[in-house]
């Protein structure tokens, strides 16, 4: 199969932190090296959809705004997720829909206005080398991005684009339901899968994870997000360092729970309430520094449930 | 396999298992665990998507769309009642590093020979006397938990991480010793550095060492470790330790 690839944008302002981001990184875990991808499954699946693209192509995750491209030919492009003022020239660029851009054109964010991470999705999808079999950035691991090396996006970088295939544009679905699209600034409740260790939590403990309200710490990033609220205590202090699933709600001694997100560190020896599901991750993801989530334990055939169809959405 | 309850099946997320095999870390644990995960690759097939084997566990994910929990349980406690561990003689790639134990590279070589009240090179002689297993990788690519280190050189971690490690440095913490692959943060006592490249992205299975695999760290001059690709940049020396 002969793809062709071309110049899609050039960045003219980097932003805080910008990330090219496939579905991750999977079969190395077992070598420490990180899952990565996106941070919010749920919203990076809905801009490759848009786009017209099949499951997995990179997509721009875009954390807090402040990116500029230009547009060096046609595209097709669609932005899921966060609300981060994003524009089109000089009007408001829709959300949740396929967007033509022109050659020239420029798409600008600006600053959060609900959620944190937009994904940018141009139809054929961001080419760039796999490494480890993922495109997937991860500059703790300097592994993946544009350029191999787990860089994020910077000033006058050139993105390249794969040239989509005649007959995908046809099949482009150009607007998400309204019920796909999240409202980030609402009270988010987070579905967890109880684990082991909910067994050596005391019972207060117990009563807390699942009624108080949690509030969103500003130490959070990709490997994860810290939560505050009543102390957690639990009989173990700490454990044998053990592999670390995504979404694992870690409590380290200080009780204040840590929800592990993609590019959290493969192995670790915190007890652990149990997973929040993807989609919950993805949720959380999307949380505001101040903002309040609670924690909802949910049965394991629900939360599949949940997901398949899920996927089976938007796929 | 004689700790209460266990060998265990543990839920960890709507894709993974985590099963718990051992209570304490023994050098034994790998020859149960290597075994575990090769069973588990032959038998989970096209929907394994991950096997992170540590210690005393292995954590199995799977493709939730490929296959379920109910079904994944079903082939773990099958893989468990037939499982045989692998033969503690042969197993185990063995591999040798060339180390260049010197202060400049080895910035904590002083301050792990005074808390062991043995000299420099009696530590060396120590650290590199032993053959080490590979227990669990994690915290960077490639980064390798070895033991059992032997109880004269046991020093605890930094109390101050240092904010960037030199690739390559060999170091110890508590019962374990490791070698950095890449530069990154750390808090281990640095006691020398090796010219084997730990982590590379172009080589087939991209870390040198896996979890089972045996190492010996083989004592080699400036000379040989600079002709094996080392780096001899020295390290800024630690501050000295303050003693109350």
């Amino acid at each position: 199969m002969s793809v062709g690839i071309t110049p899609g944008f050039r960045v003219t302002r980097a932003g805080p932190l910008a990330l090219l981001q496939d579905a991750g990184r999977f079969g190395v875990r077992h070598l420490g090296v990180t899952q990565g991808g996106p941070a919010d499954l749920h919203a990076w699946a809905w801009a490759n959809r848009l786009a017209g693209n099949e499951w997995g192509r990179p997509v721009l995750e875009i954390t807090f705004g402040g990116l500029e491209l230009r547009a060096e030919c046609d595209l097709i492009i669609s932005v899921a997720g966060a609300d981060l003022s994003a524009r089109h020239n000089d009007q408001p660029l829709p959300l949740w829909r396929s967007v033509k851009v022109g050659k020239g054109e420029k798409i600008k964010f600006g600053t959060p206005v609900k959620g944190l991470r937009a994904y940018l999705a141009v139809a054929g999808g961001f080419s760039a080398e796999p490494v480890l079999g993922s495109v997937a950035c991860v500059a703790r691991e300097q592994l993946g991005g544009f350029n191999g090396q787990g860089q994020r996006l910077a000033e006058g970088d050139e993105l390249s684009v794969t040239t989509p295939s005649r007959n995908s544009s046809a099949s482009i679905q150009t607007e998400a339901p309204q019920q796909e699209q999240p409202d980030y600034a609402a009270p988010a409740i987070l579905d967890l899968l109880p684990g082991a260790q909910i067994a050596d939590f005391t019972g207060r403990s117990l009563f807390d994870a699942f009624n108080a309200e949690w509030r969103v710490d500003d130490r959070a990033d990709r490997m994860g997000v810290r939560l505050t609220g009543p102390p957690l205590h639990c009989r173990i202090a700490s454990m044998i360092s053990e592999g670390i699933s995504l979404g694992a709600v870690q409590v380290p001694s200080d009780g204040q729970p840590i929800a592990l997100l993609n590019d959290r560190q493969t192995i670790g020896g915190y007890p652990r309430l149990g997973n929040l599901t993807p989609l919950a991750a993805s949720r959380l993801a999307q949380c505001q520094p101040g903002q309040s989530v609670r924690l909802r334990a949910v049965g394991a055939e629900i939360a599949l449930q949940k997901h398949r169809q899920f996927v089976n959405r938007v796929r | 396999m004689s700790h209460a309850g266990l060998p265990r099946l543990e839920p960890a997320g709507i894709d993974g298992w985590m099963i718990r095999l051992f209570g304490t870390i023994e050098e034994n644990n790998l020859l149960w665990l290597t075994a575990l995960t090769r069973d588990c690759e032959t038998a989970i097939g096209a929907a394994l998507v991950d096997l992170v084997p540590s210690y005393t566990t292995l954590l199995v994910i799977f493709d939730p769309l490929q296959t379920n929990a109910w079904e994944v349980r079903a082939q773990l406690v099958d893989i468990l009642a037939r499982l045989v561990p692998d033969d503690a003689g042969g197993e185990g790639e063995l591999h040798e590093l060339a180390t260049w134990y010197d202060p400049s590279v080895g910035p904590d070589l002083a301050r792990v020979s005074e808390r062991s009240d043995m000299t420099i090179n009696a530590v060396i002689d120590a650290h590199s006397y032993q053959e080490y297993r590979v227990f669990a990788l994690g915290f960077s690519p490639g980064f390798a938990f070895m033991g059992l280190l032997d109880d004269s050189l046991i020093c605890p971690r930094l109390d101050t991480p240092r904010a960037k490690v030199p690739s390559g440095s060999v170091a110890i913490a508590g019962q374990q010793t490791a070698a950095y692959p890449a530069v990154t943060p750390g808090g281990w006592n640095l006691i020398g550095r090796t010219a084997a490249r730990l982590f590379d992205r172009k080589r087939d299975g991209f870390s040198l060492l896996k979890v089972g695999d045996r190492v010996r760290f083989v004592t080699v001059d400036r000379h040989t470790f600079e002709n094996e690709g080392g780096d001899p940049t020295p390290m800024a020396q630690p501050a000295k330790e303050t003693r109350t």
